[in-house]
């Protein structure tokens, strides 16, 4: 009965506008219904279509595409001593057939760039010299680009992507949610300063070519970030966009200050465009999209309602909380329409910390850009990933979105770590 | 005059602390009863991490079923509970990121209670944990 009524609640809330500040429920933006024998059982918008292009490729974390159509995927776990999936579609179906795997250690980055394909450890980063028609040359021989990176098993996987200097930039999360002197525990103040950003919480930039490098090589490019996956280069206004993960357990650890509802909405999961030197706040801010303000963490003297006064970078845009921003692709593909041109799209992983409220997330959203600013409000793209209505355990979603790379003919891949799937989806107008 | 004051405020606090403590040793000790206290404290501490289902979350938070260390030795999973757990160990060949607090401000009855319902729930079926056995655990780690 109590199922029941929620449910009921959610479909009325659903039906009531799509807006962000209208929706303090959760779930109320998705509809997770979908068939798995239409559009590879994926929710899209008319005119689109979906094909599974492969399946079981290990934990398919991120993906990076050849100009000649060739597909690299980076695995979390190494298979058989093989975390790099080379895929090739062989007969023009669509469908990805695996032509070599390689690389010894799991972790999540991979992208292409001047001739090398670069893929990421959780410590170290490699790359491959790729040869005319976009294949490894010697799959056995990696040059090591950088190495000794900070992997303390929390927030440890590393992203990547390389701008148009010869400039790589990675991700390296704080092996903590909130600073706090004792993790993730009720009532722990923040440590001040938090001694975590020398070396972590933040995206540090290297030379893309130089082999070897060390954090005293690189440039701590920007801080005050928890954790990113999703970062992207956006090539129309030539600047580096990151998707942050947000602190976990406002409800839990703070509920003198937040109710269920207010942990499950916030804090926002916030996109930044990032320059030399932005500090992004955390872990002495987080961000409330409802109020639009930037907010005192509860471990620093915070009580979920005091504003922060300190000259912490403004999101780009906010979302609602917990979803877990895996992967941003900026569009610039002709396939689909207009409105999606230079536009992101973002591949949320799922949520677990909105319990115990319904899960969010499992789904591709959209947001249309022009010279590198949101021109409208986010839309759900593609849902339906988790196969599920609602999903009330984090376990119980079947794909979990992850990865996104475009096409040279301008379809879009999603990867989805759990089953290891490669969504493909593309524009017909029917 | 002041002392007396102190010493009155001293003795009332003591018959405040043991009233307090009293009903804790009245609660009639079935295991149903524990497992329905359990399932409260559950809801309260522990769910928003292993999830509605027992299941934990892939990769980050454990899952309470299909896990040796749920259903095996009382003595550490009462020790995890009340110290915590970073040392990123994997449990059953799974590497789990998130640290898990120390829930020591749980009383013994608690932890006691939260423990019988888990290792009862989720599929589980391993005995009863009791206070005293709580208790033994929380007072070695203090020598």
């Amino acid at each position: 009965m109590i199922k029941n009524c929620l449910l009921i609640t959610l479909l009325v809330v659903a039906t009531t506008g799509r807006t962000i500040a209208s929706n303090k429920s959760s779930n109320s933006y998705f509809n997770h219904s979908g068939n798995d024998s239409i559009n590879a059982g994926l929710k899209l918008p008319k005119g689109f279509i979906a094909i599974k292009a492969a399946d079981n490729i290990g934990r398919a974390r991120h993906i990076a595409v050849t100009t000649q159509g060739g597909v690299y995927v980076k695995s979390a776990k190494a298979i058989n001593g093989k975390s790099v999936y080379y895929l090739k579609d062989l007969d023009g179906t669509g469908k990805l057939q695996t032509i070599t795997s390689f690389d010894k250690f799991g972790g999540t980055g991979i992208c292409i760039k001047n001739g090398y394909l670069y893929t990421s450890s959780d410590e170290e980063i490699f790359r491959y010299a790729l040869n005319n028609n976009g294949e490894v040359i010697n799959t056995n021989k990696p040059e090591r680009i950088v190495t000794g990176l900070i992997n303390r098993h929390q927030h440890e996987t590393k992203s990547i992507v390389v701008d148009n200097e010869g400039n790589l930039y990675t991700n390296i999360g704080a092996y903590s949610n909130a600073c706090q002197e004792q993790d993730r525990t009720k009532g722990s103040m923040g440590r001040m300063p938090c001694p975590i950003l020398d070396s972590a919480g933040g995206i540090w930039m290297f030379k893309a070519d130089k082999l070897n490098q060390t954090y005293k090589d690189g440039v701590r490019y920007a801080t005050g970030l928890r954790n990113v996956v999703g970062i992207d280069w956006n090539i129309k206004n030539n600047a580096l966009y990151v998707m942050q993960h947000g602190r976990d357990q406002l409800y839990q650890n703070w509920p003198q200050y937040f109710d269920a509802n207010a942990g499950a909405e916030l804090p926002s999961e916030c996109m930044y465009k990032l320059q030399n030197g932005s500090n992004c706040g955390w872990p002495y801010i987080y961000y409330n999209h409802l109020l639009h303000k930037k907010m005192v963490a509860p471990e620093y003297g915070g009580d979920g309602k005091t504003v922060s006064n300190q000259p912490f970078q403004d999101p780009v845009i906010a979302f609602p909380g917990h979803m877990a921003p895996n992967a941003l692709l900026f569009y610039t593909g002709n396939q689909f329409p207009t409105k999606y041109k230079n536009g992101a799209f973002i591949a949320f992983h799922g949520s677990w910390n909105r319990a115990p409220l319904p899960q969010a997330g499992y789904c591709l959203v959209f947001v249309p850009f022009k010279d590198g600013k949101p021109i409208g409000e986010w839309e759900v793209f593609a849902d339906g990933f988790s196969g599920e209505e609602v999903v009330t355990s984090t376990r119980g979603a079947v794909h979990r979105p992850c990865g996104l790379a475009e096409a040279p003919d301008g379809s879009i891949y999603v990867t989805d770590d759990n089953k290891g799937t490669i969504y493909k989806i593309s524009y017909t107008g029917k | 005059m002041k002392k007396l004051l102190i010493i009155t405020v001293v003795f009332i606090s003591i018959v405040v602390v043991a009233q307090q403590k009293k009903p804790i040793h009245k609660v009639i000790d079935t295991p149903k009863a524990s497992i329905e206290r359990g399932n409260g404290v559950y809801e309260r501490e522990c769910l928003s991490c292993h999830q509605a289902d027992g299941g934990g979350v892939p990769h980050l938070n454990p899952p309470l079923f299909e896990n040796t260390d749920v259903v095996g030795d009382k003595k550490k999973i009462i020790s995890i509970v009340l110290n915590g757990l970073s040392d990123r160990l994997p449990i059953d060949g799974e590497y789990y990121s998130n640290s898990m607090a120390a829930h020591n401000y749980l009383s013994n009855q608690q932890i006691a209670d939260v423990l019988t319902y888990i290792r009862a729930s989720f599929g589980n079926k391993a005995s009863a944990v009791t206070a005293d056995e709580v208790k033994a655990v929380r007072d070695k780690k203090k020598k």
